[in-house]
């Protein structure tokens, strides 16, 4: 045994840009995704599942695909009984909730198409596929209600039973609530003598499209369960198990291996996941299943799906004085995991950095015969800050003035921080004067304005618009008592536990579950400077409910600012356990002790003991206190006090081709302010990633359903993600306001980018247009949108009455239709 | 994503290739790079009891000078095309074209003689194999015969190929010195283009000697675009010449309406393409 040697004291780990540690084995597949794992004996599952978006199930014929090749059983809900467990809504915003049971394969009816009606196991993948083109089922078809608009009607019913296609009416009041005054008052009176802004604002569907399908293995063998999924939330999936199936927590062991992206799709309890849990228990052999693409973009949970309708209100010269929104969300078929209480992580933030004095938000969540929606990055939150900050935009336009003065007006200022909003969140800390101005700088904010006038001027065929988004968003999931009073179903806490081996290496434990956010290597960086370790010697162990026995996952920018913070405390309780065992083996008082750079050092000689030779003497215990225990592990439990608000300003210029209604992006920039930054290169990585997610939104993607409730964009054909070629290179920044919730200053960055710049997209889109008696073009802004937009007046309607796909997605699943002619080449 | 079970056969000359399609009929799909056909195979849109794969033909691979014209073999890769000098001298229209086919990855599997046979109206490569008068030469049993494209394109993904035939190879008369752009329009880089147009042009002195103009996913079969055509020829190639000849391009067009476009959308899309194609053919 060698004791390593404390690292020299030089810069420190955190700010620094560290290679993320992960990579090569992510980057070159040279690793454990959950559909690389085979086990002795393993059956495959194959599910069939429903073309039609709503019909009853009049009969099921499994005999042929019982028969064929390599098929050991095929099973439909008569098959199951109540150990299979249920898809649970952990959510309920309202007490009166309506909220259908949701079994994981449809029993007499099915409520979307994708839903699951039988399932095969065989012997391998193909043979279970094959199998399930052979099951025949009978359905007969009932109307299905597909369309936010056609459902808040309450007249075709995507469960009749429940008599209403309506689930739920969240309200937040500030006069009620007494963060304000009374929002009816403020518009009445601004009809009267100010300015009222009236805008109706569709947020299209969305599919997280995470690059690695989802996939679960379960074997039943050994005395705990194992299941490895594909997950984002191996502890809350442990639980839902458990809840649901009868089977104890404690026969459970749930792991989350590299999991290949998530944003928010894959914060799901999943039907299949319940499926393979009780086939691989009834079989007793391990069962494995993994989704196609088609089926990932058909029945994994969608997101966003609003429309709002938004009222502002402001006096004459621009200040605003009140703000209603009121809300129809989609939730689809059924009320997700979280999916019944998204749209409510946005009531919040529609106040956004301003000051309104009065404030409304009324949600009514509405079922469909579509696929359930829940998270996708940004949750709620994109959707507000799209509508806040368009409707700024709409503000400065009515005013006369530009974007980012009416903006000015209205803010919170850097002086009246901690700022208690009309929403009654209270945010800590942030300074929007100085992100704006930094990034106007980089921008070159003038110089565009003066080309935008000269092109107008011209009547320049290619329009050029300058778009602002000068966002905040809540994040860090959160404080418990918060989420209580939400009616949440679960807490917020984080778990970490530090661990030092006899070789004086560092084991680090986070109950938050990574699926691409670098925290192996930025929790490194933490450890290594709070104990004075070499990065490398830091090994980050996470997502296996055995190894990492507590914990609340990765979503909602929650890893560093709660499981950072866990984890600084769990680091120092190692230091505090530590001291006395290194003042008795250095033969010093504690108080004459210092701790720098990894060593304990006897004040005033050069006496000193690294940490990495602590934990050596510590394992061997020879020479320990007396009462002392030889073990210097520690654990921490973090429970924020409040949310995090990081802040940006975000400036995008967008030309416009008047001819064609292309858009092409020219510039963006952002600044964003995400308090001290741990390491710069994964948060560039962060932002950069952030933002093409947030621009597709703005103008690619859209998951369009038929009036019969066919997913037309099912395929990537049709369903338009951007690659690197479709962005262009972004410029990034930031301004330093530390949060004050955290000891490290932290504040989340996953979901800012998402956040921020779908408005300014849009912004500057509108903005291009503006001249042209343009106010608002329809996400995505298709060329074809924004060509309408012009030469109609329009804001681009809708292209749904058109939709085509390139490949016929419904038949991929339900059986061996030939739709093409010719030769196939 | 796993296709139904299938037989596979690799022929390595054109005779083997044509009694796999005789023995196994209306069983067999041929493939030809695939990248129509596997993602056909694997959504199981379609279940051939036979795959016959013509990637080991070498006979049908590369670029000859035929005098007069140039042969395009069937399997030659679309990147192969892209870059191939005599495609360049004599075919430009063909060249900017291959260069915008989907993806490098695609281009690197795709060929020539696939993608035309698969007949996409949103291919790229249709319109400009029309514009130059290529002749399409197919083996069957009964030997080799040499169809135009107005007979090939028969429909949405309809050619004049029978079951028991193949494609071979384009013949292209040569358009040497012809200047040449292909104005493609798509919402994000690997998509089919929701309209594109393709143009080539002979100038001398001023004077527009040559025009040949095609217009892709304007219907179901790559268009030529003749009332332009004529427009062009023999006049001055003048701004206001493109231009009205420009505004013929949606005469008699019957384009698709998708999630990218109505129809209406798309016959205003084309006259601004066609302007901006020949525009640039000219030289910008």
């Amino acid at each position: 045994m060698t004791a390593v040697d404390a690292r020299p004291e030089q810069a420190t780990e955190i700010g620094r840009d560290r290679r993320r540690k992960e990579d090569a084995r992510l980057i070159t597949g040279r690793t454990r995704w959950t559909d690389n794992i085979n086990l002795p004996g393993m059956l495959h599952l194959a599910m069939v599942r429903s073309p039609f978006a709503h019909a009853r199930i009049t009969g099921i014929d499994t005999s042929a695909a019982e028969d064929a090749e390599g098929v050991v059983t095929v099973l439909a809900a008569k098959d199951f009984d109540e150990t299979l467990g249920v898809c649970i809504n952990a959510w309920p915003i309202t007490p009166d909730q309506k909220a259908p049971a949701h079994p994981p394969i449809a029993n007499d009816r099915v409520t979307f198409a994708g839903e699951i009606v039988a399932v095969v196991a065989a012997r391998s993948a193909a043979a279970a596929r094959d199998a399930a083109e052979m099951v025949e089922v009978d359905y007969e078809e009932l109307p299905a209600v597909v369309s936010l608009e056609e459902a808040v009607k309450d007249e075709v019913l995507a469960h009749p039973d429940l008599g209403t296609n309506k689930s739920a009416l969240w309200v937040f009041d500030s006069a009620q609530a007494g963060t304000g005054g009374n929002v009816d008052e403020a518009i009445a009176s601004a009809r009267d003598d100010g300015i009222v802004i009236e805008r109706t604002y569709r947020q299209q569907r969305l599919i997280p499209a995470f690059m690695e399908p989802r996939s679960v293995v379960c074997d039943p063998t050994g005395e705990q369960i194992t299941v490895w999924s594909a997950t984002q939330i191996p502890h809350i999936l442990r639980f839902a198990f458990a809840a649901t199936t009868g089977v104890p927590e404690s026969k459970i062991r749930v792991i989350a291996p590299d999991v290949g992206g998530g944003f928010g799709g894959k914060l799901q309890q999943t039907p299949e996941e319940m499926l393979v849990f009780s086939i691989a228990r009834r079989l007793g052999k391990p069962v494995k299943y993994t989704e196609t693409r088609s089926e990932s973009l058909l029945s994994a949970h969608h997101g966003r799906d609003q429309i709002q309708k938004l009222t502002l209100s402001a006096t004459k010269d621009g200040q605003v004085t009140g703000l209603k929104v009121e809300l129809d969300a989609n939730l689809g078929a059924y009320v997700a995991i979280v999916g019944g209480g998204v749209p409510v992580l946005g009531a919040f933030m529609f106040n956004a950095i301003y000051k309104f004095p009065a404030y409304q938000f009324n949600c009514q969540t509405v079922f469909t015969n579509t696929t359930w929606t829940d998270a996708y990055r940004g949750a709620g939150r994109p959707e507000a800050t799209y509508a806040i900050e368009r409707l700024m935009d709409e503000l400065a336009a009515e005013v006369g003035v530009d974007p980012l003065e009416i903006r000015e007006k209205n803010w919170i200022t850097h002086e009246e921080f901690p700022f208690t909003t009309v929403a009654g969140l209270t945010y800590d800390s942030g300074n929007y004067e100085a992100a704006t101005a930094k990034a106007k700088e980089m921008f070159g904010y003038d110089e565009l304005r003066r080309e935008q006038a000269e092109r107008r001027a011209n009547n320049d065929p290619v329009q050029l618009g300058i778009g602002v988004s000068t966002f905040t968003e809540m994040c860090g999931l959160a404080p418990s008592r918060v989420l209580g009073s939400l009616d949440y179903g679960a807490g917020g806490w984080e778990h970490a536990q530090v661990r030092l081996t006899p070789t004086g290496k560092v084991e680090v434990i986070t109950g938050a579950s990574a699926h691409g956010q670098g925290h192996e290597t930025a929790f490194s960086q933490i450890v290594a400077d709070r104990l004075g370790v070499p990065f490398e010697d830091v090994e980050v162990l996470h997502g296996d409910t055995q190894i990492a026995a507590k914990g609340y996952d990765t979503y909602g920018s929650r890893s560093l600012v709660v499981g950072g913070e866990a984890l600084v405390r769990a680091a120092d309780k190692v230091l505090e356990k530590a001291k006395p065992i290194a003042a008795h083996l250095l033969e010093a008082s504690v108080d004459d002790l210092e701790f720098t750079g990894g060593r304990w050092t006897v004040r005033g000689t050069d006496q000193g003991m690294s940490i990495g030779e602590l934990s050596t003497a510590v394992f061997a215990a020879h020479n320990l206190p007396d009462g002392v225990e030889a073990n210097l592990d520690s654990e921490a439990t973090f429970d924020p006090e409040n949310f995090n608000f990081p802040h940006g300003t975000h400036l995008c210029a967008m030309e416009v081709d008047t001819e064609t209604g292309q858009v092409k992006m020219r510039k963006y920039v952002c600044c964003d302010d995400i308090g001290n930054i741990i390491n710069p290169l994964i948060v560039a990585g962060q932002v950069h990633g952030g933002l093409v997610q947030g621009i597709a939104q703005a103008l690619w993607e859209d998951a369009v359903y038929d009036d019969a409730g066919t997913l037309v964009s099912g395929s990537f054909v049709d369903y338009l993600l951007p690659t690197a070629a479709d962005t262009i290179s972004f410029d990034i920044d930031h301004t330093t306001s530390p949060a004050t919730t955290n000891t490290l200053g932290t504040k989340g960055v996953g979901e800012a980018g998402t956040i921020a710049s779908t408005p300014a997209v849009v912004n500057a889109v509108v903005d291009a247009l503006r001249p042209l008696g343009v106010h608002d073009v329809t996400m995505p802004c298709t060329p074809e949108r924004v060509w309408r937009a012009i030469n109609e007046g329009s804001a681009g309607g809708e292209t749904t009455g058109a939709a085509a796909a390139h490949f016929d997605p419904s038949t991929g699943m339900s059986g061996n239709v030939d739709r093409t002619e010719g030769d196939v080449q | 994503m796993i296709p139904a079970s299938f037989d596979y056969v690799a022929p390595t000359t054109v005779e083997e290739a044509l009694a796999a399609l005789a023995q196994y009929g209306d069983e067999a799909k041929i493939i030809a790079g695939g990248q129509s056909l596997l993602p056909v195979l694997r959504m199981r849109l379609n279940a051939p009891e036979w795959v016959i794969d013509l990637g080991r033909i070498d006979s049908l691979k590369g670029v000859r000078d035929e005098g007069d014209s140039i042969l395009i073999g069937a399997m030659t890769r679309h990147c192969d095309v892209a870059t191939d000098p005599l495609v360049a001298e004599h075919a430009a229209l063909v060249a900017r074209a291959t260069a915008t086919v989907a993806d490098e990855q695609v281009r690197h599997r795709g060929t020539f003689g696939g993608a035309l046979a698969h007949a996409d109206p949103a291919g790229d490569l249709g319109a400009p194999a029309l514009a130059l008068g290529a002749e399409f030469v197919i083996a069957g049993p009964a030997g080799e015969r040499v169809v135009p494209g107005a007979e090939f394109f028969q429909g949405l993904f309809e050619t004049a190929v029978s079951e028991d035939e193949l494609l071979t190879g384009v013949r292209i008369p040569k358009h040497t010195g012809w200047t040449a752009h292909y104005e493609k329009f798509v919402r994000v880089a690997h998509q089919w283009p929701i309209c594109a147009v393709g143009a080539t042009l002979k100038v001398s002195g001023g004077v527009i000697e040559g025009a040949a103009i095609g217009l892709t996913n304007m219907g179901a079969t790559p268009l030529r675009a003749s009332g332009v055509e004529q427009a062009l020829v023999g006049q001055q190639a003048t701004e206001e010449v493109v231009h009205s000849a420009a505004a013929l391009a949606a005469d008699g067009v019957e384009p698709p309406s998708d999630l990218n476009g109505d129809a209406d959308y798309r016959r205003h899309l084309v006259t601004v393409l066609t302007r901006r194609a020949i525009t640039q053919a000219l030289g910008g």
